[in-house]
């Protein structure tokens, strides 16, 4: 602040250093999180787009790391106008980014498991039609080795009987013609981090109607967790068919088709 | 009268270490029956402010000699523990029981000598498998509490349907659903059920190792016996001995309702970690936080089971 307020003044006293350009000071808001990392991800995900803190989106997620390798996050944003972009990250993970997501046709609403390799931030930040960025988070603290831990997969050495499985369902959502599409597939989401594994990981995902319409896409990459898990919110109606297509990193292909019942289940659990 | 002058002396090093954080177990044992001591743990998460000492204790008075059951999360803790039960009966203590694997039960152990220390096989196999992460989870949330602890195995299996000191005798119950190897006693002397953590009292029960089925026949096992009161692994004395049963039951059931209702309605983990708890668990003791642990272990198995398959063959 103290030197915020100096260099403030410095520019006040010398009306010449205003019209020079770049001086040295960051464009983007103070971090409220103070992370080391947080200019570097600022330039590398919202570039020159204007960006700031905003409470009116929710970054959710439970009070405890129970799991490391697995910690559950949803990023709601629904209510602040159209969004283009939704991105998921960690600041202090090695591989920052778990998901870069697109709903094309979808509320602003996605939540998955991501891995935590130590105590870190973890953020969402969520692009509005306008170009501003929006983001919010906090610190989580975590144990160790979320990245750098192997597999489970892995470890009881079954990834490869079960690769590719997808299960998943669709709920209508009240009166909004809105859905809710949980996916979830069996992948070791390897890292590239254990010794002698290298990275394998589901890269991509996309959503459409069974007219072909883009619903919502999806970049996911290493730190998303093992086993991925995703829900999304597309606009569709109870009965429609939803096509869903991901690639890995070795080119393989997954596809499913999920019929939205016809039915609410919200009978059985609260929706918050 | 060694707590008196514990305490004493920690008063008077408090100019020397201002500033540091006070790392001293403050163990207050409570009499529930003749001859046994409670030591009500913390019914709080592990964390840096309690010293990871959240599990309830017990100390036996027999003609023998001193027996404990567990003995909290470190070396630090173990020591005090030792110092404040013998002092307590004037009598060695000549036997610990490990109820089952978790750290904030048998970390303390490392303070005896593994030959007085006894556990069932399955969690003597357990604490092999699992001690070195729970030792690593320990010292990076307690830090200097937990200084100089060595993960220590029990050196006796339990084989025996019960022990016997001087007449004092404990049957001893190898049961299993909050972990793979549940150890409960109860003293025939007093009917007292000491229920290790398959008994949670006005704290909500911990799941990391939990298989519900196995849990619930447990409890129903426990239900039967012939006894007055218990003492719940982690909450208040139980002075009926069916309400801490009662409550576990009735949570386990509740947890796999809500959580199974949650994966069949679409929620996703964070939302199922945030569904209502029931206005009659409202003095349950972390409550919250027990729920979204046990989300985390029983979440991806419950999708499995109810989320069906929709793969097409890779074309």
């Amino acid at each position: 602040m103290a030197r915020c307020r100096f260099l403030q003044l410095l520019i006040a006293m010398l009306p010449l250093a205003m019209a020079m350009p770049a001086l040295a000071r960051s464009p983007y808001p103070d971090d409220p999180l103070q992370s080391p990392m947080w200019t570097a991800h600022a330039r590398l995900i919202f570039g020159d787009d204007p960006v700031r803190f905003d409470p009116r989106i929710q970054l959710l997620y439970p009070q405890v790391a129970e799991n490391q390798r697995s910690f559950p996050v949803a990023l709601d944003a629904r209510g602040v106008g159209p969004v283009k972009r939704m991105v998921i990250f960690a600041d202090l993970n090695p591989i920052p980014i778990a998901i870069d997501y697109r709903p094309d046709l979808a509320e602003p609403y996605i939540a998955t498991r991501i891995k935590l390799d130590q105590r870190t931030p973890v953020r969402g930040a969520v692009q509005l039609a306008s170009g501003q960025w929006l983001v919010a988070g906090g610190w989580v603290d975590a144990a160790g080795g979320g990245c750098s831990a192997p597999p489970v997969g892995r470890i009881t050495g079954d990834w490869a009987a079960h690769l590719g499985e997808m299960r998943g369902e669709a709920w209508p959502m009240g009166t909004q013609g809105s859905s809710r599409l949980r996916i979830t597939f069996r992948h070791p989401m390897d890292t590239g981090l254990v010794a002698n594994i290298p990275t394998y990981a589901i890269e991509e995902m996309t959503v459409r109607s069974d007219s072909g319409t883009m619903l919502g896409q999806m970049a996911l990459f290493a730190s998303v967790s093992e086993d991925p898990a995703i829900t999304l919110i597309p606009r569709v109606a109870p009965g429609a068919i939803l096509s869903i297509v991901a690639r890995d990193t070795n080119g393989r292909t997954y596809a499913a088709k999920v019929p939205v019942a016809r039915q609410s289940a919200s009978v059985l659990a609260p929706q918050p | 009268m060694k707590m008196t002058r514990r305490a004493m002396l920690a008063g008077l090093a408090l100019p020397a270490t201002a500033g540091m954080a006070n790392t001293t177990y403050l163990i207050h044992p409570v009499a529930v029956e003749d001859g046994i001591w409670m030591i009500h743990g913390d019914d709080a998460p592990i964390h840096f402010s309690n010293g990871g000492a959240i599990a309830n204790i017990a100390i036996i008075d027999t003609p023998v000699g001193t027996l404990l059951v567990d003995s909290g999360p470190s070396l630090r803790y173990g020591r005090t523990l030792k110092a404040v039960a013998e002092g307590l009966t004037g009598k060695p203590v000549i036997r610990v029981y490990v109820t089952h694997l978790h750290p904030d039960h048998g970390m303390g152990i490392a303070a005896f000598d593994p030959a007085i220390i006894a556990a069932l096989p399955q969690a003597i196999t357990d604490m092999a498998r699992d001690g070195r992460g729970f030792s690593d989870a320990l010292y990076r949330l307690l830090g200097d509490w937990m200084r100089g602890t060595e993960l220590v195995l029990p050196g006796r299996k339990i084989t025996e349907a019960s022990e016997d000191f001087g007449g004092r005798r404990l049957r001893l119950m190898a049961l299993a659903g909050h972990s793979a190897g549940d150890l409960a006693l109860l003293d025939e002397q007093t009917g007292l059920l000491i229920g290790g953590d398959l008994l949670f009292h006005d704290r909500a029960p911990a799941t990391p190792t939990a298989d519900l089925p196995r849990w619930r026949t447990s409890l129903d096992s426990l239900a039967k016996l012939p006894h007055r009161a218990a003492l719940p692994g982690h909450g208040p004395f139980d002075p009926t001995g069916q309400e801490a049963i009662a409550q576990t039951r009735d949570w386990i059931d509740w947890l796999e309702d809500a959580l199974t209702a949650a994966v069949r309605s679409g929620l996703d983990m964070v939302e199922a970690g945030s569904v209502p708890i029931p206005a009659r668990f409202a003095g349950m003791a972390a409550a919250r936080y027990e729920l979204q642990r046990s989300v985390s272990h029983f979440y991806p198995g419950l999708e499995a089971k109810w989320l069906p398959r929709v793969d097409m063959p890779e074309g």
